[in-house]
C-alpha cells in the first residue's frame, strides 16, 4: 500500500483549504477598505524598514487590534487566517494516517505539525 | 505615492504576476519580489514578507484541484516536508541575520537558475528503476493515473533528495518563494519521481514549507498588512483566473517571454545588490 490513502478525505480537505483561503481572503478585503478609506491619502512609506508594531505581530494584538476595527489589524488576521490552512491540512492528514493506522506517517505528519506550531508560537 | 494608488498598482501587477505564473507554471513568487523592491521601492524586507503569504494562498488555493488529478503522493510530500519546513525555519532565522545586499545576489542567482531550468527539456520518461531499499521501508513507492491503467514508479536516492529539499526550504524561508522549480528537480532528477507526480507533489507542499517561515517572519514584524493586502489578493486572483483561462497554444511564448523578463530582473537584482543600493 503506497502513495494514497484515502482519497475521499483528501478531495474534503482541499476543499476546505480552499474555503479557508476564500474566508481569508474576504477577511483581507474588509481589512482593505476600513484601511483605504481612512489611510487611502496617506503616502505610502514602505521604502524604510522599520518592523511592525509589537500589536501585529502576536495573535492577542492583532486579534485586539481587529476587534477594535482597525483596517491593518482586519487584513493581518485575514492573513493569519492563511498562514493556518496549510498548518491545518498537516493536523488532518495525522488522522488520515491514523485512520488507516500508518503509524510511521502518522509520526512524520506529527514532527511537521510541531515544526509548524514552534514556527507560530515559539519564535519570537 | 498615497496608499490608494500604491495598493491598486502592487495589486494590478501581482494579479498580472500570478496569471503569467499560473498559466506557464513557472509560479508568479518569484518576480513578485523583484517587482516590488526594484519597481516601487519598497524594502526587501517587507517584500518578502508579503510575497511568502501570497506563496500560501495559491498553494492552497489549488489543493483541491491537484488533489482531483490524483498524480501527488501525500507520503512523498509528507516525508520531505520535515525537510523542507526545517529548512524553512533555518532560512528565516538566516534572514534576520544577513545583509539585504546579500539576499539581493542570492535572489539574482536562484532567478537565474530558475530561467535556466524553465528552458531545460523535461528528462524522458524512464522505465520504473529497481526498488530502492530505503524508499521501499519508507512506503514512498506510488503509481499514477497514465492512459488508462495505473504506472508504477519507484523512488530513488533518498537522502539525496532530502537533503536538496533542506536546500529548498532554505531558500524559500531566505527569499519568501515557494522556491518549486528546485522541489521539482529534487524529486524529478534526484529521486527519480515522474514529473507529473513531482509538478503536484511540490505545488502541496509549497504552502506547508511557506508557512513554517511566515511563523517567524510575522513575528519579527517583517509582514505588514498594508502591503500583503494588495499583494495577496492580486496574485490569488491572477492565479484563479490563470487556472480558468487555459490558452495552450501560447504558453510557449509566454514561457520564453516570462523566462526573458526573469533574466532581466536577476541582473537588476545581482546589480542593485552588488552595488549596495538594495
Amino acid at each position: 500500500m503506497a502513495g494514497w490513502g484515502d482519497e475521499k478525505i483528501e478531495i474534503i480537505v482541499g476543499n476546505l483549504l480552499r474555503a479557508g483561503v476564500l474566508l481569508s481572503a474576504f477577511v483581507v478585503i474588509i481589512g482593505a477598505g476600513v484601511y483605504l478609506a481612512r489611510h487611502g491619502r496617506s503616502p505610502m512609506d514602505f521604502q524604510v524598514f522599520r518592523g511592525e508594531p509589537a500589536d501585529m505581530r502576536s495573535l492577542s494584538g492583532i486579534v485586539h487590534a481587529m476587534l477594535t476595527m482597525r483596517g491593518r489589524g482586519i487584513i493581518q488576521f485575514g492573513l493569519l487566517l492563511l498562514i493556518a490552512t496549510p498548518v491545518a491540512r498537516v493536523a488532518f492528514s495525522i488522522f488520515g494516517f491514523a485512520k488507516e493506522r500508518d503509524y510511521m506517517y502518522v509520526a512524520f505528519t506529527t514532527i511537521v505539525f510541531l515544526i509548524l506550531l514552534y514556527s507560530m508560537f515559539g519564535t519570537r | 505615492m498615497n496608499i490608494l494608488e500604491f495598493s491598486v498598482l502592487v495589486c494590478f501587477c501581482s494579479l498580472l504576476a500570478g496569471l503569467v505564473g499560473a498559466l506557464t507554471g513557472l509560479g508568479g513568487g518569484v518576480v513578485l519580489v523583484p517587482l516590488l523592491s526594484l519597481l516601487f521601492k519598497v524594502d526587501i524586507r517587507y517584500a518578502i514578507g508579503a510575497s511568502l503569504v501570497s506563496v500560501i494562498a495559491t498553494s492552497s488555493g489549488a489543493a483541491a484541484a491537484f488533489v482531483k488529478e490524483g498524480f501527488s503522493n501525500i507520503r512523498i510530500g509528507m516525508f520531505l516536508e520535515i525537510a523542507t519546513t526545517l529548512g524553512a525555519l533555518f532560512g528565516a532565522f538566516l534572514a534576520t541575520r544577513v545583509s539585504t545586499h546579500a539576499i539581493a545576489i542570492v535572489f539574482g542567482t536562484v532567478l537565474l537558475f530558475s530561467a535556466y531550468f524553465s528552458r531545460r527539456a523535461r528528462s524522458p520518461q524512464e522505465q520504473a528503476a529497481p526498488p530502492d531499499m530505503l524508499a521501499a521501508k519508507l512506503r514512498l513507492n506510488g503509481s499514477f493515473p497514465d492512459g488508462g491503467g495505473h504506472r508504477k514508479y519507484n523512488v530513488q536516492r533518498v537522502p539525496a533528495g532530502w537533503s536538496l529539499m533542506f536546500g529548498a526550504g532554505t531558500l524559500s524561508g531566505l527569499l519568501g518563494i515557494g522556491s518549486g522549480a528546485m522541489k521539482v528537480l529534487a524529486m524529478d532528477q534526484a529521486m527519480k519521481i515522474p514529473f507529473k507526480v513531482s509538478t503536484t507533489t511540490s505545488n502541496f507542499m509549497i504552502g506547508v514549507t511557506a508557512a513554517a517561515s511566515a511563523g517567524v517572519y510575522l513575528h519579527r514584524g517583517y509582514i505588514d498588512p498594508g502591503l500583503a493586502m494588495p499583494v495577496v489578493l492580486g496574485v490569488l486572483s491572477g492565479s484563479l483566473l490563470g487556472a480558468r483561462i487555459l490558452v495552450r497554444a501560447h504558453t510557449k511564448w509566454l514561457r520564453l517571454g516570462f523566462s526573458l523578463v526573469i533574466v532581466l530582473l536577476a541582473i537588476e537584482m545581482l546589480y542593485n545588490g552588488i552595488s549596495g543600493r538594495i
